[in-house]
């Protein structure tokens, strides 16, 4: 096959724009959430948009992007992933130990290591539901429990403190370039690497190949164990990234970190339209997701309604999300059958 | 036989290949040769093997025992890619695609065109997917997902796909069920050219017609085995459906005569919008009634909405009077109907559970006092019918799953029959049965006919439909095109109806 | 693939091979309930009882034996219903959830001066709601169970922390709390793992005895089998997850009552360690196979590991939650990896067979 010409426009019917649009309008419809949402808050109480506000925001947002960036990959193969908060708190406890111990280490060093040990807990999640014949579910369940055991066991009591971080390590997690956090550029640049992977390269589309129906992906030849493994450990490597990040971020380590995360980087995906059964969803959605919940959470911090109402608010956006999505699915299906129908009769 | 004896080394060889599935023997002597530029039939009655055999050179399964072989090499493909890398392409009955994805990507998955930096190129993926939906000369557009196409579209984007890797060999497993005429001249088209450009075609069809019209060579199975091979020059229609069936007809068909009852269960203009309309019919107590038709001629639809499984547009269904409600299985169940379903192993049966279990799903209440099951009572009524029924089982505590198709489908209809009902619906009845017990299964039908139950067969094998019905209803593409008589009908008065001719001829 | 006949928990006796089906001795039965989920985790549970007694004296006592127990008894009870909505092949991820509402729902009432049993009352009928809730999501919506209860999780929680904020009641009833912590007459039995037993027993009679334990089997092996056999699956599912909601509202009262507290913030995570109990216990997470049996066996196990462990001076208490994931792993990998060796060798033996056997051919050509 011809590599190097130049793509046409496209010649598009109706059919195919309609589902263009309901994908985009997807995505449109959480960016709308996020500036009513933004605009609203900011009337109420200007001080939402200022500078330090949104940084706080960003910063927020960052790491729970990343980790949602990671579960995607793997959502979207039809697995789960639920053990990032614990392998979050060990690369975050190893990057700030090894650190504070050996102040002379390289921060690049320190994220190789973190990211290494992610991906070594992902390659464990992946070889056992995918060569294990073990359920997703059912390990990462299990890893969620006996990865933070092996922190509490490592960590043994302590923790990593702030001021034995040096400066270099923790401006990554508090300083800006050109205004923009550091750590929002991190998770920047994640997302959109790993956006064009899935959209641009041939593993990727085998994901969503194998998350829509893995009999006919067997059978089309995507080597899927191989594929969902490499999943599995991108999304470890990911929750590595995010447990440094972490460190640099908040200073102050124990094996706790991140407890709790899992279910609201779930939620976070599945609010930007990833389908909980595989096939459908893009890192993008999964990232505005992760803004939305996180500007909520600000937005209700700010406006001091009781923080108590966040935890309620972010349970039933996700309920609404995934009705939306449904009644939407619905209704285009049905579209796109009578279309197909019309035309054959 | 006698083996084609040119000189040319065939493609694809297969060389007394055998698969079993547990206990059962799918296929047990399997020998079969496609030489370049030839188009091959694959003919046997259903169950008779020739779906575990294309799974075998589909690289789906793997051989028990026997030798494939491409270009006269031994191979063993351990995958379908490696079937896929040696050039063969199947195309499957059920569409095996990507709902979520566009048609173009389902083409090219796996595939797909690279531009710089391996990135993909989608503006070439499009437009190869285009070109070759337009080469099949069909209206479908490369950019759309493929939920919401239908199984006709479905097809052809699975011809496509194979058509994209220019397979050398092209396996298609019944393609035509769904497709309409001129589709199906379509198909033929390419299948033609394809043959000029020296790729083997083995071509799975019912319809014995298209077999004659466009293959060159046939390949007859039965029983798991194959027991002809022969140029289709050679061959006629009957020659191969004697050959198919290898029995007397009469001892299969024990039809006993019955005295027609009084009317049970009234079908009034039964419709499904895009799947069957305006079907009416009424079936009395002691007949069997065949639905007969080609596959996707919405019979087993017929039945799943007599039963409630699926709902109706418009019109209504009546036993003894009394008007069902819509949609609702347990309803129908209540007003005595049972429905021995078209897929036995995802239908009929759950198939991790036992044979008691299974055979008593269906009468939990009967079998219960105040909500507790009483096991007694659950062993004994899977002992009887599995008694009466003459089930070969080693114990009744045992998964259906290691049971044989045929002892399966028995227990299906000790599950329904345990019920006693008025109206029993079977769906492809003796599909994927050995011959043995699909006489069993005639036998019992006939039985129970003659003991007063209303049957309604749905059937796509003739013999079957000829032999057993009191009378014969024929659909095509969702209508009832004909009403037979058991003088009526034929073959030939059945095939007309179910092509759709008598509708013409009249219209 | 995954799926595989050997899974733990066979609702049915261990795969029988081929042909060797006659005469089952006393032996061979023997060897058949010893390949039985349950019995490997009876074992594990005398393991660690020896264990336990060895790390320390106090292991076997009375006084263990009653807290061990009454800090379980929430899990236990949610693990109940949770275990017979797994086995339809579904999840209900908010059980503690509903667990927190009730126990703030609980604090509110007794706040405004409602006597103890309409509170109670009140508990149960919003746990009955939170479950109606999640079950009409799941049935009338056709959403995965998985997805809509992860947002339950959130928001009951939430709702719990609407109701009383960060307050928490501990001012209940002396005669309600002491009936909490107190035990069965004169025995070792804590009363409220007494009403967990009288329950369990339940939950066994109608997953195993009953119409409707037969449906959620059928329902779960294949659900499409099972509507086409005429049973009402979704009603059968909206039941299940009304009862996990009930059963989670009175986890609710029991743990405010023991701990003589309620508040919004009790139970976080416990729906983590109810799934994996229920998954210990030999439950499919694809559904259809699963005792209660085994999964109050898991759950003795996960208590008694866990009392071991924190009874222990030398030996961190984190080891309970590596413990408790490695086993839900191996609960699962080593049946699997059981039945590919099985297979394997099946697969040899066939192949020798088929070499050892000449082609019946020629018999079938002459037609």
């Amino acid at each position: 096959m011809s590599t190097d010409a130049p793509p046409v426009p496209g010649r598009k019917d109706r059919g195919a724009r309609l589902a263009e649009l309901v994908l985009r309008v997807r995505e449109l419809g959480i960016v709308g959430a996020l500036v009513l949402l933004f605009v609203v808050t900011v009337i109420m109480e200007p001080r939402f948009a200022d500078a330090d506000s949104l940084r706080d925001l960003l910063l927020n947002a960052s790491i729970f992007a990343i980790l949602a960036v990671g579960q995607t990959l793997v959502i979207v193969t039809r697995n789960i992933d639920l053990s990032v908060s614990s392998v979050l708190a060990l690369s975050a406890y190893f990057a700030g130990s090894v650190v504070s111990d050996h102040p002379g280490v390289p921060v690049w060093a320190l994220f190789v290591m973190g990211i290494g040990m992610g991906m070594a807990c992902g390659l464990f999640n992946g070889v056992l539901s995918t060569y294990g014949g073990v359920p997703s579910l059912v390990v990462t369940l299990g890893t969620l429990y006996a990865f933070r055991g092996l922190a509490f066991l490592w960590t043994d009591g302590r923790q990593v403190n702030a001021e034995t971080l040096p400066d270099a390590f923790l401006n990554l997690g508090s300083g800006s370039v050109l205004g923009v956090p550091t750590l929002s550029l991190f998770a920047i640049a994640v997302v959109l690497v790993a956006g064009w992977w899935m959209r641009d390269f041939r593993a990727g589309r085998q994901l969503y190949a194998i998350g829509s129906n893995p009999e006919a992906a067997r059978l089309a030849g995507v080597r899927s164990q191989r594929l969902v493994l490499l999943a599995f450990v991108v999304c470890g490597a990911l929750a590595g990234l995010a447990g440094v990040l972490f460190t640099a971020r908040f200073g102050t380590v124990d094996a706790t970190a991140g407890a709790g995360y899992e279910l609201t980087v779930i939620a976070a995906a599945v609010v930007g339209g990833v389908a909980i059964f595989g096939g459908v969803g893009t890192v993008y959605g999964a990232a505005l997701g992760a803004l939305l919940l996180t500007t909520i959470t600000s937005s209700l911090i700010i406006l001091k309604v009781s923080a108590f109402w966040q935890q309620a608010a972010i349970g039933a956006l996700l309920i609404l999300a995934i009705v939306l999505d449904r009644v939407v699915g619905v209704r285009l299906e049905s579209a796109l059958r009578q279309r197909s129908a019309r035309r054959v009769a | 036989m006698t083996e084609d004896a040119t000189l040319t080394v065939p493609i694809l060889e297969l060389d007394h290949a055998a698969k079993s599935y547990g206990a059962v023997r799918a296929l047990r002597e399997g020998t079969l040769a496609l030489c370049a530029g030839e188009v091959r039939a694959l003919v046997g009655e259903n169950g008779a093997g020739k779906s575990t055999l294309v799974k075998l050179l589909a690289g789906v399964e793997r051989l028990d025992a026997g030798v494939m072989r491409v270009d006269g090499e031994d191979v063993d493909f351990h995958s379908p890619a490696a079937a896929r890398a040696a050039g063969i392409a199947v195309i499957y009955q059920e569409p095996t695609l990507f709902p979520d994805l566009s048609v173009a990507e389902n083409i090219a998955m796996g595939r797909h065109p690279l531009r710089a930096g391996r990135r993909i190129d989608r503006g070439v993926m499009r437009r190869d997917a285009q070109a070759l939906l337009d080469q099949l000369g069909v209206r479908l557009n490369a950019s759309r997902p493929v939920r919401g196409l239908s199984i006709a579209d479905q097809q052809i984007v699975e011809i496509a796909k194979a058509l994209s890797f220019e397979a050398r060999v092209l396996i298609m497993d019944e393609p035509t069920a769904a497709l309409s005429g001129p589709e199906v001249e379509r198909l033929f088209t390419v299948v033609r050219a394809l043959q000029q450009r020296g790729a083997a075609v083995l071509f799975i069809s019912h319809r014995l017609e298209e077999v004659f019209s466009i293959c060159d060579t046939a390949t007859v199975m039965r029983d798991g085995a194959v027991v002809h091979d022969a140029r289709i020059a050679d061959m006629t229609p009957d020659d191969m459906v004697r050959r198919m069936v290898g029995r007397d007809l009469g001892a299969l068909f024990p039809k006993e005569d019955t005295t027609v009852g009084e009317p049970v269960l009234v079908a009034h203009r039964l419709t499904r919008e895009n799947v069957f309309t305006d079907i009416s019919f009424t079936l009395h107590s002691g007949e069997i009634v065949a639905l007969a038709g080609l596959v996707g001629a919405g019979r087993s639809e017929v039945a799943r909405a007599v039963f409630g499984i699926d709902r109706l547009d418009a019109g209504h269904v009546e036993v003894e009077g009394r008007r069902l409600p819509n949609g609702r299985p347990a309803a129908a169940m209540a007003a005595g109907i049972g429905l021995v379903p078209e897929d036995r192993r995802q239908q009929g049966l759950v198939m991790d559970l036992s044979i008691t279990r299974n055979v008593t799903l269906t009468v939990l209440r009967r079998l219960s006092r105040l909500g507790l099951m009483r096991r007694g009572s659950e062993r004994r009524v899977a002992a009887e019918w599995a008694e009466r029924l003459q089930l070969r089982h080693h114990t009744l505590d045992g998964p259906v799953r290691f049971l044989s198709g045929g002892n399966q489908q028995k227990v299906v209809l000790a599950k329904w029959l345990a019920r006693t009902p008025k109206v029993l619906m079977v769906d492809e009845p003796t599909r994927g049965i050995d011959v043995g017990t699909k006489a069993e299964v005639h036998r019992l039908l006939s039985r129970l006919a003659a003991e007063g139950l209303a049957v309604l067969m749905v059937s796509s094998e003739l013999p079957e439909v000829l032999g057993m019905a009191d009378r014969v209803l024929v659909m095509h593409e969702g209508r009832l095109t004909a009403e037979l008589s058991r003088d009526e009908a034929d073959e030939e008065t059945v095939m007309r109806a179910a092509t759709g001719q008598t509708h013409e001829a009249a219209a | 693939m995954s799926r595989n006949s050997l899974a733990p928990g066979a609702d049915t006796a261990p795969a029988p091979d081929g042909g060797s089906g006659a005469g089952r001795g006393p032996l061979a039965r023997l060897a058949s309930a010893a390949g039985r989920w349950e019995f490997l985790i009876l074992l594990l549970i005398i393991a660690t009882c020896v264990a336990g007694q060895a790390i320390s004296p106090q292991f076997l006592s009375r006084a263990s034996f009653m807290t061990g127990s009454l800090d379980f008894t929430e899990v236990a009870l949610m693990a109940l219903p949770l275990t017979l909505i797994i086995i339809t092949a579904e999840i209900d991820l908010s059980v503690a959830s509903v667990l927190a509402l009730s126990s703030a729902l609980m604090a509110w009432l007794w706040m405004h001066d409602v006597p103890m049993v309409p509170t109670v009352l009140l508990c149960l009928v919003a746990g009955a709601l939170c479950g109606l809730f999640n079950g009409l999501l799941v049935t009338k919506g056709g959403l995965p169970s998985l997805a809509v209860t992860i947002g339950t999780l959130a928001l009951f929680r939430g709702l719990a922390y609407v109701v009383i904020g960060d307050q928490s009641v501990t001012d209940f009833p002396t005669a309600w709390t002491d009936w909490g912590f107190g035990m069965v007459g004169t025995s070792i039995l804590p009363n409220t793992i007494a009403v967990f037993a009288v329950l369990a027993v339940i939950f066994a009679v109608l997953l195993h005895g009953s119409r409707f334990g037969r449906s959620i089997y059928a329902i779960g092996a294949n659900q499409e089998a099972a509507y086409f056999s005429g049973i009402k699956v979704k009603r059968i599912k909206l039941i299940l997850f009304v009862i996990s909601g009930v059963v989670s509202a009175l986890a609710g009262v029991i743990i405010s009552l023991r701990n003589s507290t309620a508040a919004a913030n009790v139970g976080q995570g416990f729906e983590l360690t109810a799934i994996a109990a229920v998954v210990l216990g030999g439950v499919s997470i694809f559904g259809g196979r699963g005792t209660v049996g085994g999964v109050v066996l898991a759950l003795f196990l996960l208590a008694a590991i866990q009392k071991a462990l924190s009874l222990s001076e030398s030996i961190s208490t984190a080891w309970i939650q590596v413990v408790t994931g490695a086993l839900l792993i191996g609960s699962v990998l080593g049946p699997n990896l059981v039945s590919r060796m099985n297979e394997a060798r099946a697969r040899a033996r066939m192949r020798g067979d088929a070499q050892a056997r000449p082609p019946t051919t020629s018999q079938e050509e002459a037609v």
